[in-house]
């Protein structure tokens, strides 16, 4: 663990989803602990990696019952805040990048005002200054005529500049966490590698923790620290990005059997195992959530 | 001006035209074949077949269809609808007479709809579900499906009949009448145009009441819709986005979602505006309001055949110039549109 004290604990956070069927458990009793560092959360579909993410952000709908007995972060306990406080944290002090440009930018507002309007809610600043400040965020994540791409609408762009433009908005008012939700998952293989070497550069540069949500091992094991895997809400383990590929827990085993290989001729395909005695006994659910 | 920039405005011409050619052709067709005989109606049912016939042909109805077709349109274009055989007037003359009194109800109407619908549905989204949102959709559902004229009838009892706050049907009061010189023709502007304050106020105590039943109505419309729209806007991504920034939640919902709604809203108030244009028949009925409407229901009652199809065309030009302008506004709205 980079760091020594944590910039962000997370303890027995649980997300149920009431439903007409019953109630849904998304995330159950799921604890851990990071640093200024990259940590991967990995897990199939509906296993409860966005979940997790937006529940640290205090941004899941209303209907969903949220319980924790910590949420701390840089010592403040993000659970007794009130939603002002939270919103001084959203942006500031936590971010998230989302999976699709194409849905998350706000199609009517030019991208320019959009990433001043990130900057200027948290930081005092003219309209002049904003601009500029825009401007250079823009050329952060590389994009070379940035006075152009300013006022240019969401729409008009492509999935790798939108993603690196949605990056710019979220890293504007430098905040000391993101969260990259699949950040790569709609774009181009292509472009993929390009908008993660950006992600990881300001990442370093700015010596900010990320939480990296993805359901590609190669990917994570290659960019982060540490990497959890998630299965059915809660945490299988928690490995080293480096010994991934030694993991002995039977879901890593079979995640990871389940990736291609280049020189592999198998006889036949490999399907995922999958056992409910793995998990804990949820309180009072029935089934596996569903990705939001 | 490149050629580009010239195709769109080209393009938009002669599809109108094409348009309302389409719409003189069945207003024609209309005429021809409902059952009522053009030149009975002027020479009346106890003509003898000399003079009727020789006012057949200076109506220039023995020609061929196209002909009269032909002869028609260029009437039309040149602004002549015919004489209205109930006030044997020019009809173009008595739509320009008549027409402003509905416009100034319309314009009235859709500002109190506007006003008060799209708060009330955004308010009503936004606290789904809660006390409050049944409430509103309550009285929009009550808004939308109580029959106007009845409204209108209840309005007049209870506010001119029993509690006489209101002043009763018309659109001033008979002592008033003709006193004021049109300018504009709405009745409000005219009367504060000549200073007359004394009208003035009689003018918009007496659209108080149709007005807000209209209102009303349009409101009950709007807050449904902007409701819906809205609800549809929150659950979008780019609203996540919003929070995740930090923006407060007002500026949230008519910062961000707000502006992708009304572009669907656009359509929506364009299109009831033009629906209150065409005149509002039952209400300009019940309130006696000099508009559009009761003029038409009066030529259609009285089988005032120019008129009635001078009115048909008038509605429809309406609606094509309230398209054309909502299309305009939409593409200012909407940057992909563009």
């Amino acid at each position: 663990m980079a760091g020594n004290t944590p910039l962000l604990t997370v303890n027995d956070l649980s997300v149920v989803f009431p439903s007409p069927k019953g109630d849904v458990c998304a995330v159950n009793n799921l604890g851990f602990s990071m640093g200024r560092e990259k940590i991967g959360i990995v897990g199939e579909s509906g296993s409860g990696k966005s979940v997790t993410g937006r529940a640290v952000l205090g941004l899941l709908p209303p209907y969903a019952r949220v319980t924790a007995s910590d949420i701390t972060f840089k010592g403040r306990n993000l659970l007794t805040c009130s939603e002002k406080q939270m919103r001084q944290i959203r942006g500031r002090q936590i971010s998230m990048v989302m999976q699709d440009p194409k849905y998350s930018l706000n199609p009517v507002r030019t991208v320019g005002n959009q990433i001043s309007e990130a900057y200027t809610i948290h930081h005092k600043a003219g309209k002049k200054q904003a601009r500029q400040k825009t401007l250079d965020m823009l050329k952060a994540v590389r994009i070379r005529n940035p006075a152009q791409v300013y006022g240019l609408y969401p729409h008009e762009v492509s999935g790798g500049m939108g993603q690196r433009i949605m990056i710019a908005m979220m890293l504007i008012p430098e905040p000391s966490l993101l969260i990259a939700d699949e950040p790569t998952s709609a774009l181009d293989v292509t472009v993929q590698l390009q908008v993660l070497a950006i992600l990881d550069d300001l990442v370093q540069e700015r010596g900010m923790g990320l939480i990296f949500i993805s359901h590609d091992l190669a990917l994570v094991s290659s960019f982060c620290d540490r990497v959890i895997i998630m299965y059915g809400g809660q945490i299988m383990e928690v490995v080293d990005a480096v010994n991934l590929h030694k993991s002995n827990h039977p879901y890593t085993k079979g995640l990871l059997g389940c990736l291609p290989k280049i020189d592999g001729n198998p006889d036949h395909l490999p399907t995922l195992v999958r056992d409910e005695a793995w998990l804990k006994p949820p309180p009072k659910c029935f089934g596996r959530g569903t990705a939001l | 001006m490149t050629k580009q920039a010239l195709k769109q405005p080209v393009r938009i011409l002669v599809m109108l035209s094409t348009t309302f050619l389409g719409l003189l052709l069945i207003t024609f067709l209309i005429g021809r074949v409902v059952p009522i005989d053009p030149v009975l109606a002027v020479v009346g049912d106890k003509a003898l077949p000399q003079v009727y016939e020789k006012a057949r042909i200076a109506m220039g109805l023995d020609l061929p269809l196209w002909k009269q077709f032909f002869i028609y349109i260029s009437n039309v274009l040149t602004g002549d609808f015919g004489t209205s055989v109930l006030t044997a007037n020019p009809v173009i003359d008595d739509i320009l007479r008549v027409f402003p009194a509905t416009f100034e109800l319309a314009i009235t109407a859709t500002v109190i709809g506007v006003l008060a619908g799209i708060p009330l549905g955004i308010f009503s989204a936004v606290k789904r579900d809660s006390f409050l949102d049944h409430v509103t959709r309550v009285i929009g559902l009550f808004g939308y499906s109580l029959p106007i004229f009845w409204l209108g009838l209840m309005g007049l009892m209870f506010f001119y009949a029993r509690l006489d706050l209101l002043p009763g049907p018309g659109r001033v009061d008979v002592f008033y009448e003709g006193i004021v010189t049109p300018v504009t023709g709405f009745l409000t502007l005219d009367s504060m145009i000549a200073g007359e304050w004394e009208i003035f106020r009689n003018a918009v105590y007496h659209l108080i009441l149709p007005a807000s039943l209209l209102g009303y109505y349009s409101m009950a419309y709007l807050s449904r819709m902007t409701r819906s729209f809205m609800i549809e806007q929150l659950g979008q991504e780019y609203i996540l986005t919003a929070r995740v920034k930090g923006v407060k939640e007002w500026k949230v919902i008519w910062g961000h979602a707000l502006g992708n709604c009304a572009i669907p809203l656009i359509t929506v108030i364009a299109l009831g505006f033009g629906t209150l244009l065409e005149g509002s028949v039952l209400t300009e009925t019940v309130f006696a309001w000099p508009g559009l409407g009761l003029y038409l229901t009066n030529s259609l009652l009285n089988a005032d055949m120019n008129a009635v199809l001078g009115c048909t065309i008038v509605v429809g030009a309406i609606f094509l110039g309230v398209n054309l302008f909502s299309d305009f506004l939409y593409k200012i709205m909407d940057p992909r549109a563009r």
